[in-house]
């Protein structure tokens, strides 16, 4: 990436056109957080006035405490965190097991199978969507959290960038290893994975935030507040509260609230993590 | 390195397998390809033949040949509906994606202060989460006291136009254009992000001899920034339709498929028919028959690219 530019370089008007062109975009960009927050913070009779106001008065705190006590968003909370820890570790480990055989040992059939692994990857989720669905409800799986783990806890693209990526690696790192008389599983262990970080943290972030925001799956496997993530949470708090914009806007910034602060202070590994996975690790 | 080397076919032979690592690799590949198995081959599969059923779970699924596909494509003026829809997501969203994110990423990459702060602002949609970005555009595009009505009545005032805020979300002229716009907003960040850095791999060399040509700053962008982008172009362009074909939070939450199903989409349809109506058959017709769109659109695509895709010579394909 070019660094930012040198302190004293150069400020023209072309540049300053540039600027206000730029802020007036970020105001269009922000406006949307701005309205969510200001409403989240206004008394009913304060949102059905016209002309609206971008500034709550007087602010309204209380509709903070209203949302949390008309739907648990503490355990929706619980449950996001919960699946998306789970679904990243597990997808991580049986990912990058997986890529490793495909980029490092030599066994019958390796190219046949990662073709059959690459020749899904053009399939999208919702084909395989209804069938999941059957088994899970078939396993009685449905409204728990192994149904929205397991089937989520695999992913051929994972195999796919972390084979690309460990192929990097000078095999002579890993020859020399077994030389010493290390096991492949060591190898993969203390070898391989320590010198993948930087394609593991993108992974990590990319399949976080990927499972933290899923929508549809959750959507159709959970069915009581116990399992619900926040997005389907969030979903069912409107299909309850339909017309309390202030609750809803509260619920809204709750649901927000923990990625953006987390974004806002680690904007750089969220950008290159989602870039990178998903430009497929080009 | 070994001793075979005399002989090339020994030792790839003895490169394509080692006896000894055939079982551990097994073991390696084992909890990737159970899920593999029972939770994407498998399911492709029975999908597939699902499709040629009538199950709605209760009773046993009853044989329908290709019924379900026909019904869908002579009989079912919602699915029309629903293709209508999607098609005409598929052509504001990826080409406005496109050209805002690279407009974005070249104003950018001006050299200018602050480039870490734009971009932080313009890539934080991205990591929201959609059904709350949902929520928030349905009461913006509220048509009495949404902010966005709010100011086209202030403007309307203002300058004596005799132009109305339309009602977004109860019209279905412009439910779509609020769907496209949610869309854009969400998404422009991550096209921008990647144009980027396809942008800081563009030698400055070939900007200082078009410079010298006296070439102007469309010219530059004309004829070198875009060739040089264009293998990000089509990337970007594949993978947004791919998402566009796949549109759904943003119609679900929003305008719920409304109104008059002007934003119903394929995907929303496959989950209405699956999970509303408990038509299995059907809603795995459906996905069939969306995989088999995105299949085709994607093998056009490529081959299209080679007429304007411009490759570095020696540059991957």
């Amino acid at each position: 990436m070019r660094p930012e530019a040198a302190p004293g370089a150069t400020f023209n008007k072309g540049h300053l056109l540039l600027h206000a062109a730029l802020i007036l975009g970020s105001v269009g960009m922000l406006l949307p957080f701005g309205w969510m927050l200001a409403t989240s913070l206004k008394s009913p009779p304060q949102i059905f006035t016209y002309p609206p106001s971008l500034v709550p008065n007087p602010v309204v705190w209380r509709n903070y405490l209203d949302t949390v006590q008309a739907m648990p968003f503490g355990r929706f909370y619980l449950n996001s965190l919960f699946v998306a820890v789970s679904v990243t570790t597990l997808q991580i480990l049986t990912s990058s097991l997986a890529a490793f055989a495909f980029a490092r040992l030599r066994f019958r059939g390796r190219e046949a199978l990662f073709l059959v692994y690459l020749a899904t990857l053009m399939i999208p989720f919702h084909v395989t969507m209804i069938p999941n669905f059957i088994l899970v409800r078939y396993l009685r799986w449905f409204d728990t959290f192994y149904a929205l783990i397991v089937p989520t806890a695999f992913s051929v693209f994972a195999v796919f960038l972390l084979r690309q990526y460990f192929r990097g690696i000078p095999v002579e790192m890993d020859e020399a290893a077994r030389m010493d008389g290390a096991s492949s599983f060591r190898i993969w262990a203390q070898v391989i994975m320590p010198l993948s970080g930087p394609v593991l943290a993108a992974l990590t972030i990319f399949v976080f935030l990927g499972s933290w925001n899923d929508f549809l799956w959750p959507l159709v496997v959970s069915n009581s507040n116990a399992t619900r993530t926040i997005p389907v949470g969030l979903a069912t708090f409107r299909g309850q509260y339909n017309t309390d914009w202030h609750l809803l806007m509260a619920g809204s910034v709750i649901a927000l609230l923990p990625v953006l602060l987390v974004y806002v202070f680690a904007q750089k590994r969220f950008v290159e993590g989602i870039t990178l996975s998903g430009m497929g690790g080009r | 390195m070994t001793a075979s080397a005399s002989s090339q076919t020994s030792v790839s032979r003895w490169r394509r397998y080692r006896p000894d690592q055939q079982w551990e690799a097994y073991l390696f590949l084992l909890p990737s390809f159970a899920g593999f198995l029972i939770f994407v081959a498998i399911p492709v599969v029975a999908s597939l033949a699902l499709s040629f059923y009538n199950w709605n779970l209760l009773s046993p699924p009853e044989f329908a040949g290709l019924e379900n596909y026909s019904q869908l494509l002579t009989n079912d003026r919602v699915f029309r509906k629903v293709l209508f829809n999607t098609f005409y997501f598929i052509v504001t969203i990826v080409p406005l994606q496109l050209a805002f994110g690279l407009l974005l990423a070249v104003a950018l990459n001006q050299g200018m202060r602050g480039l870490e702060i734009y971009r932080l602002i313009y890539f934080m949609p991205v990591v929201t989460t959609i059904v709350a970005a949902a929520l928030v555009f349905q009461w913006f595009f509220n048509r009495d006291f949404g902010i966005l009505a709010a100011a086209i009545w202030e403007l309307a005032a203002e300058t004596g136009l005799p132009i109305r805020p339309p009602d977004w979300l109860n019209d279905p002229d412009w439910a779509k254009p609020a769907v496209v716009i949610l869309t854009l907003w969400k998404n422009t960040g991550f096209t921008m992000v990647i144009y980027l850095a396809a942008l800081q791999g563009v030698p400055t060399e070939l900007y200082d001899a078009a410079k010298v040509d006296g070439a102007s700053p469309w010219q530059r962008f004309r004829f070198v920034t875009f060739p040089m982008v264009s293998p990000t172009t089509f990337f970007l362009m594949v993978i947004q339709m791919i998402g566009a074909f796949q549109l759904f939070s943003e119609a679900f939450v929003m305008t719920q498929g409304g109104p008059a199903q002007a934003t119903l989409t394929i995907v929303y349809y496959i989950y209405q028919m699956a999970f509303e109506f408990q038509r299995m058959g059907r809603g795995a017709a459906v996905a069939w028959v969306l995989f088999i769109f995105i299949f085709i659109f994607t093998l056009v695509q490529t081959r299209l690219q080679r007429r304007w895709v411009h490759y570095e010579a020696g540059g991957e394909s």
